[in-house]
């Protein structure tokens, strides 16, 4: 059984090759087969089963029925009611920060969604979300923006440029950041990743501090929400890196070859057929990303100064501030009366109306611009012309 | 804009497995040129050598010498980038690009080359569109994808693209296995047109169409299962189809074989 392809493994054992009937023809199989027998025979046959039993004898009535067997609808069961409980969950938790939450909104003086005073507690509460809404998006943008091109040049390099033997080690250094603990990345980023972003933070403040946003207060405080950027990005960058490559590697020979066919150098066919083909992976991945660094808690907390005083607002990326997340988390002491407890959870609700909204976005880029979905409507469209013209 | 093609003593290897042994043969311009064989005896595997494709298969090298008009496409200091757009392909399955649309699809190859003059873009367009055969099908519809084509169309545009480039050499994968009989009678008709303007060289498996599109075919077969292909027989397609030297060239053709 030698291959013209060259692809068989060297080193067999001369001599006769195992027969593959003589491996299957051990008792696994067949007790499944007796199984079946069972489930549809009652006269006790036990070998063979029902194809080869019905085979046999052509004047017993062919074992058709009865519908319904009982792994099948055990199974169903299970299916449906997996399905069920996940959206029961959903359910429970959406209904569950609302009911604490409508309470809590009603008694707020002050404009939920566009104010950044944060006072929940006592007779006239006062809180709204506009800070840590800002903080939130603008920490995850920048992480995502740091994050996507270095995950996808990772990506090309492991599947297309690398030698496997160094392609191997990277995809796996990269996916071993995943496996890294958030608290482990906090306490790293806070205390020795911050201070040698300290020299960046500066240039960039001294270079475009005539923006708002890059505006730096005096001081060297790196607790700011640039590091925190950085830090969510090397935090993202794994699962972006990871399904970028997935879809890369996915991306056929054929469209590969007929790039290189027309003369095409590596990154022109990169171009060509790799980047297009692959274009709705990297969107749903960054998506993913995004809707992961939304969320992140612990690192954030440990790395991200909290200002103090009233209005504490700065739109600077080079200031310290709070997300929602860890808003939350830093003051779960003060959860001790219904209406404080109540503003931290709307603000929690409104971080996971967000995330939802993210995936979901995600969701409809993947699915308007999937290879596979895409192409079928245009042939559709294209294939309604060429009639028409016929 | 054609060329003739010498190869001598080549030998084919993927990774320590010889697929290809000591073949020799001379490809006149401006003719069409038909590898036959049974599957497995390295035609393919042959014919992509001619412009470096078998590189891309990892592992896969190559000994002796390819000539393309006195040049040697495997001297030190040839890039195979330079090599393909000299000598295009044209593939088994048809893989225009599905993102691109009509006009994208057969202008790709120029704006590799730095073309991006529209108008000399929309010139070359319709006159390769026009050279396989095609203008008349697409001509209204330029922009839309080329996915949306039917199989046979599909392929003629992937031969619009190849001569967009101006090479010298066309070569065919069993460019008519993925066909009905009508799209390859269209393809057919186009090699016969072609064969004006470039050296083509095609492999297949249906004898009939290397006895009516070529001018001289070659016939590959394996000793045994496991040993290298070569090449039997070469010669004017009329003679190897009705007066064969070899014997294992008459029992393939005449369906004897094995």
């Amino acid at each position: 059984m030698s291959s013209p392809d060259g692809t068989e493994p060297p080193g067999r054992p001369a001599g006769p090759e195992p027969k593959i009937e003589d491996l299957v023809d051990e008792t696994g199989p067949a007790l499944r087969f007796d199984a079946l027998a069972e489930e549809t025979d009652d006269d006790g046959r036990r070998t063979g089963g029902t194809a080869v039993a019905t085979k046999d004898d052509s004047k017993k009535e062919l074992a058709l029925g009865p519908v319904g067997h009982l792994g099948d609808r055990l199974f169903s069961g299970l299916a449906h009611g997996s399905g069920a409980v996940v959206i029961l969950i959903v359910a429970f938790v959406g209904v569950f920060l609302l009911a604490l939450a409508i309470p809590a909104l009603a008694d707020n003086n002050s404009n939920f969604l566009f104010s950044r005073v944060w006072e929940p507690g006592g007779a006239e509460p006062r809180f709204g979300i506009a800070a840590l809404f800002y903080t939130t998006l603008i920490s995850s943008v920048i992480a995502m923006v740091i994050a996507v091109p270095i995950a996808i040049g990772v990506a090309l390099f492991v599947t297309y440029y690398a030698p496997r033997r160094i392609a191997t080690p990277v995809a796996h250094a990269v996916d071993l950041l995943a496996a890294v603990p958030s608290i482990v990345y906090g306490l790293w980023g806070a205390l020795f990743f911050a201070p040698i972003l300290l020299p960046v933070i500066n240039g960039l403040s001294s270079a475009l501090g005539w923006i708002p946003v890059f505006d730096k207060a005096p001081g060297d405080n790196v607790g700011v929400i640039f590091t925190v950027s950085v830090v969510l990005a090397i935090m993202i960058l794994p699962v972006v890196t990871a399904i970028s490559r997935e879809i890369f590697a996915q991306t056929p020979i054929s469209h590969r070859e007929g790039a290189l066919a027309l003369g095409a150098t590596r990154w022109e066919m990169v171009r060509m057929a790799v980047l297009p083909y692959g274009r709705s992976g990297v969107v749903s991945a960054s998506m993913l990303g995004l809707g992961r660094a939304l969320g992140e808690t612990v690192a954030v907390m440990i790395i991200l100064t909290v200002p103090n005083g009233n209005d504490p607002w700065d739109p600077s990326i080079f200031a310290g501030g709070e997300t929602f997340a860890s808003k939350i988390a830093n003051n779960a002491a003060e959860f001790d009366s219904p209406e404080k407890t109540g503003a931290f959870i709307a603000a929690g609700l409104v971080l996971f109306v967000v995330t939802f909204l993210v995936n979901s976005a995600a969701r409809l880029i993947v699915a308007r611009s999937a290879p596979g979905a895409k192409r079928p409507r245009r042939n559709r469209r294209a294939g309604a012309t060429e009639g028409a013209s016929a | 804009m054609a060329k003739r093609i010498e190869v001598s003593g080549l030998n084919v290897y993927y990774g320590d497995f010889k697929a290809v042994e000591d073949v020799s043969m001379t490809i006149e311009p401006r003719s069409v040129t038909a590898f036959i064989g049974p599957s497995g005896c390295g035609k393919s595997t042959y014919l992509r050598t001619l412009n470096r494709m078998h590189e891309v298969i990892p592992g896969a090298r190559v000994e002796g010498k390819v000539l393309l008009d006195q040049q040697d496409l495997y001297a030190t200091g040839v890039d195979p980038v330079a090599v393909r757009r000299v000598v295009g392909m044209v593939f088994q399955r048809p893989n225009p690009f599905p993102t691109m649309s009509i006009f994208d699809n057969v202008a790709s190859g120029l704006k590799l080359n730095g073309v991006k003059d529209r108008k000399k873009l929309t010139q070359v367009v319709e006159e390769s569109l026009q050279g396989a055969n095609l203008w008349n099908e697409v001509k209204d519809r330029l922009d839309k994808p080329g996915a949306g084509l039917s199989g046979g169309q599909q392929q003629r545009l992937c031969i619009a693209r190849a001569i967009a480039v101006e090479p010298e050499v066309i070569l065919m994968d069993e460019p008519c296995s993925a066909l009905d009989p009508i799209s390859t009678l269209a393809i057919e008709d186009l090699i016969e047109k072609l064969k004006d303007r470039f050296t083509v060289v095609i492999v297949t498996h249906n004898m009939q169409q290397a006895a009516r599109v070529s001018d001289q075919t070659a016939f590959f077969n394996l000793a045994a299962t496991g040993k290298p292909g070569r090449l039997i027989e070469m010669g004017p397609t009329k003679q190897i189809f009705s007066n064969p030297t070899e014997k294992a060239t008459e029992d393939y053709i005449t369906g004897r074989f094995g």
